[in-house]
Order: C-alpha cells, then structure tokens, then sequence
C-alpha cells in the first residue's frame, strides 16, 4: 500500500490573464472588505507556502512587501479561502445583501 | 409584512425555492431572503437540471421556464495529455417531452422558480443577508438581517444557504468543512452562435449535450472537467477536491486555461467568446458528512446539508427534493400546530427513505476511494489511452506483440495482483 497518495506533479506552463476573465463579471463592491487576515504575524511567519495566494480562484490574495494585500473587489464569494487556509487564519463572511458579484448566465 | 411568519426560508436557490414554492402553495406564510440582487446572482451550476424532481413540484414547468436546451447526448472521456477514450449515449427519448434533464442558467432560472413562489403567495426579499438565526430557549425563532430593524420571526427556518452552510455551522450542527470535504470548481461562459455550437456537437436544432472529463483534465486529482451546451453559450469548467488543488499547488484558472487548450477541447470551443466567469464550492463530502438536518423550529437542506452526489454531478435534484419533503413535514408540524425537532423529524425520515440519501449512501466510499487511491484516475486512465493506441495504430507490428508491448508497459507500473485488488475495490465502492 502507498501511503501518501501520489498526484501528478506535471507543470501547467499556462499564462493567464485573470483581470481579462474577472472584467467580464458585473461587481458591486462595497466600501468595506468582507475578508480579512485574524493575525497578519501568522502568514509572515507560519506559512511559507501562502497557499491562498495560489488556490484563490480569483487571486484575490497577495503577498507583497512582507504583508498580505486582499483585493476584496474581485472575490468570487466561492469560501475555498475560509476553508483551505492551513492555519484558520481569515475572516471570512459573505458581503452585505446586495454587495458583491453578480451573476447574469452560469 | 407580518410580524411573524409561518416560515422564513435563508438562500433563494433551487432548495429553498422548492420549499417555498411547496409551502406557499399550501397557505403557508413564507418569507424567502436572498443575498444577491435577485435570485441566482450567486448561484453556479452550468448545468443540468434533472426534469423529475422540479415536476413533482411543478408540472410540466419545461413548458414555461427559462432552459437553454434538452440534453439528448451525455458523452465521457477519459483523457490523456493528448488523447481521450471517449463514450457516449444518445436517445431519442430524451428528444421529446417529458425529457430528461436540461441545461439551465441559474441566473435566469431561479429568477423564474422564485416568479412562481411569489405567485404562489411567498414574498421574496433580495439584497438581504442573513448574519444569524435567533434562537431562544434551546428553539430557532427567527433570523437576524444585515438590515436595520432586520429581526424576522417564524414557527420554522428553513436553512438552504448553499454549500458554505454558514448558518447551521453556527448552530452547531457541523463543523467547517474539510478541504477534502468540497471540490473547487472554476467555469466560464463561452459565447458562439447557436448553429456553430448544433454543428459542432452534431445537434438537432434546440438539442443539447454534455461531456464529463476524467484524468488529465484534473491532473490526475478527484473530481471532473465538464462542457455543457446552452442555446449561444457553452460552459466549460474544471472542479476538484480543495484538498487536492491546496496540495497540488494548482492555480484554478490556469487549469480551466489547460483544459481549453487542451488537442480535444480547442476544436469544440474555438473563437467561443468568454462571456463570464465564476468560481463556487461542491460538497463532496457525501452520506458520512451529511450534518444534523434538524432542530427545534429548524431544518436545512440542499447543498448546505452536502446533498450532493458527486458521482454522477447531481446536486440540483437533491437540492429540490430536500427542500420539498422539508416542506411536508413543515406542512404536517403546522397542522399539528408544534415545531419542535419531533414533529420536524419527519424530513429526515422520508429523506432517507429517498433516493436522495440511498444513493448518497450506495456512494459513500467511491469519493474516498479515488481520493486515496489516485491510481484509477492517474494510472489506469493513462493505461486505456495507451493499450488503445497501441492496437489502433496500424504500423506492421502483429496484434500479438502489441498486447504483450501492453502488459509489460502495465504491469511495469503495477503488479497482477494490485490490479485485481483495485478491480474488486472499485466494485465494491459502486455496487
Ligand atoms: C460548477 C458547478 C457545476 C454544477 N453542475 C451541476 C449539474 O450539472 N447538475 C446538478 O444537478 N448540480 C450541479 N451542481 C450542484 C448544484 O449547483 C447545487 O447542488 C445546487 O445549486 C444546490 O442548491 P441549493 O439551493 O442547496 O444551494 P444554492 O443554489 O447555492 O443556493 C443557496 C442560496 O442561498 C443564498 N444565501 C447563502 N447564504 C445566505 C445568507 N446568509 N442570507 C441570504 N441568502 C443567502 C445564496 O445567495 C444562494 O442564492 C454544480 C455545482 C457547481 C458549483
Ligand atoms: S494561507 Fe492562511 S496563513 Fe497562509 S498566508 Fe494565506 S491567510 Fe495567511
Ligand atoms: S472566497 Fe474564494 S474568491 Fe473570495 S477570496 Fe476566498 S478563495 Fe478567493
């Protein structure tokens, strides 16, 4: 038996423009974030691997200058964040009603 | 407004429009509060909608409701870095009415069931949050808005706020999901005229399809890439375990981007223009992480209960289903005239005596199998590819030394023995 599950290291090699894909969407932002970091000492020294800068489908998360930046605006409201983040380290709740992106399709 | 509802139901998707709609229709006061600026403004789906739960609801409802086409084609690939087994099964029957299921926009649809709900005498508040329900002696009461003067009260709360399950999660009726416990899926809008998409396809005008990707559309990780035909758009989407992407250090979008370029795919969705784009959670956690389902004067439904079953991406039909049979037993409370978790129990009764929790049941080691096991999807799919080329590439080599080039290629990687054990396995995870 394998113990730790193999997965398929292969690299994607893929330029993505984001901005390009997150423009098309109708977004009401509010004047307040609804994410924050609970204790910005916890990213800076317990987590070398910044995993919400990587998983975050909308890269809403970035590590800049030794402190996370949260790009509020352009959150797809999906909740990976709150969950996957290693350290139980955002404060996460959905905008107020009305806030927030907005769907027309899917 | 009233002071006090019969029910008040948190999150205007299909469950608690479902329960809505069934409740209204049977006299019942019942106040349903949205976030989004109308219904379907968060919701992502892609999507099938399955026919039969929606009719036991509402009859005939293809007749009036906003779908983009009748599915009549439900294609499978197993797909490697530049090739795919593929299968598929089309019908005739699924041509014609009643139908089988339809791809939707949740945008426009669940504007439409909520129409119905308001018709049926439910009132439909938009741009609303619920932060909390109100609870009072060990009994949910009400629920608190994000507006002023936003306290609501009602016999029951219906709790159908979708996959993060914010509120029974603050009731203690589970913890937060694990990263193993959603799949993170990414999908975009591909806009292209309607001719294009039947030609492509090899559609009847109005007909659709739809293609489920297995292997290296995920990178090997537990979950699926989809394409979905609507009338001028088509959905394309990739999903898998959080845990999977957090490990694997996968960033969504440059998967979707993967998948669009990938030698099968570009064809079908070429100058498709990018319309939308959205990102949303799928339970996966299946029968084992179906939280507590009821509570005094509260019962929760849909995705916020992790009524989803992955296997065969239904979510929307459980949702449905779920919300209606909450709203019978709501109905019976109210005739009893109590709402204590007893009388509310009986949801959870005919629940299980749905398919809704046998066939979430039936499933409920096939996820983990794959999760721990990711052989079937990094190896055994790979494996297909491989034995297929080798005998359909015609080059003077005997059919006999290609499947012995086969063998040794397989069992290379894998011994007789782990592979009639991973047979067995993945059997007894489905039978
Ligand atoms: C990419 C993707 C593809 C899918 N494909 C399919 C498919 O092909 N077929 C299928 O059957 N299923 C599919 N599913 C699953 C399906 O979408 C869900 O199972 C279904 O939508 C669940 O319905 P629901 O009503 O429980 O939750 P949702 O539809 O998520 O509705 C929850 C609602 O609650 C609102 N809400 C949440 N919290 C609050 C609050 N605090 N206050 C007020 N409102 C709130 C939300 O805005 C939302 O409108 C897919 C899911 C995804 C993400
Ligand atoms: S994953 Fe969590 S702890 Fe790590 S950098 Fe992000 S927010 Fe900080
Ligand atoms: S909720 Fe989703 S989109 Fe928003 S910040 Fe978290 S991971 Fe990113």
């Amino acid at each position: 038996m394998k113990s730790e599950p193999a997965i398929n290291n292969k690299p994607l090699n893929i330029e993505v423009n984001l901005d390009d894909k997150l423009f098309l969407n109708r977004w009401k932002p509010d004047e307040d974030s609804h994410l924050a970091i609970i204790d910005p000492s916890v990213c800076a020294g317990k987590c070398p691997g910044k995993d919400c800068t990587v998983f975050c489908p909308a890269k809403v998360y970035e590590w800049r200058n030794g402190r996370m930046t949260i790009g509020y605006e352009g959150c797809l409201e999906c909740g990976a964040c709150r969950i996957a983040c290693p350290h139980g380290n955002i404060r996460w709740r959905y905008p107020r009603g009305g806030y927030g992106v907005q769907f027309r399709l899917a | 407004m009233p002071d006090k509802f019969d029910a008040i139901v948190v999150g205007a998707g299909a469950a608690g429009l479902a329960a809505a709609y069934k409740m209204a229709g049977e006299g019942l006061s019942v106040v349903v509060i949205e976030r989004g600026d109308y219904p379907g403004a968060k919701n992502v789906m892609g999507g099938v909608l399955y026919r039969s739960a929606m009719e036991e609801l509402i009859p005939e409802f293809w007749k009036e409701a906003p779908l983009q086409r009748p599915v009549v084609e439900q294609r499978f690939w197993l797909m490697d870095s530049q090739s795919a087994v593929t299968t598929s099964y089309k019908a005739q029957e699924w041509a014609r009415e009643p139908y089988n299921c339809f791809t939707v926009f949740r945008g426009q649809f669940d504007q439409w069931f909520a129409r119905k709900c308001a018709e049926a005498g439910a009132i439909i508040i938009n741009e609303t949050l619920v932060e909390s329900c109100i609870v009072e002696n060990g009994r949910v009461v009400g629920v608190r808005t994000n507006r002023p003067e936003g306290d609501l009260y009602a016999n029951v709360v219906v709790l159908a706020d979708g996959v993060n399950s914010m509120l029974s999660k603050q009731l203690g009726f589970h913890k937060e999901w694990e990263p193993r416990q959603v799949a993170l899926a990414v999908m975009e809008e591909l806009k292209l005229p309607s001719e294009v998409i039947e030609e492509r396809f090899n559609l009847d005008p109005g007909m659709g399809a739809t293609i489920e990707i297995y292997g290296d559309s995920t990178l090997g990780m537990v979950g699926t890439a989809f394409i979905y035909t609507n009338k001028e758009h088509i959905s394309i989407g990739v999903g898998a375990l959080l845990s999977q992407i957090r490990q694997r250090k996968v960033r969504p979008y440059e998967l979707l981007e993967y998948l669009k370029s990938h030698p099968m795919v570009r064809p079908l969705i070429k100058n498709g223009k990018p319309v939308e784009y959205y990102a949303h959670l799928i339970p996966e956690g299946g029968y084992n992480a179906v939280p507590q389902l009821v509570g005094n004067g509260v019962v929760v439904v849909g995705d916020a209960a992790q009524l989803v079953n992955g296997i065969h991406r239904e979510g929307s039909n459980l949702a449905v289903t779920s919300g209606r049979l909450a709203a019978e037993a709501i109905i019976r409370a109210h005739k009893m005239g109590a709402f204590t978790a007893r009388e509310l129990s009986t949801y959870e009764e005919n629940l299980r005596n749905s398919f809704v929790m046998k066939d979430l049941k039936k499933y409920k080691n096939a996820s983990h199998l794959l999760e721990t096991n990711p052989q079937y999807l990094n190896e055994y799919i790979p494996f297909t590819n491989m034995a297929l080329h080798e005998m359909l590439t015609v080059d003077g080599i005997s059919k006999w030394q290609k499947q012995k080039t086969i063998k040794e290629r397989v069992l290379q990687q894998r011994s007789l023995f782990s592979l009639g054990k991973d047979l067995y396995k993945a059997w007894k995870a489905v039978k």
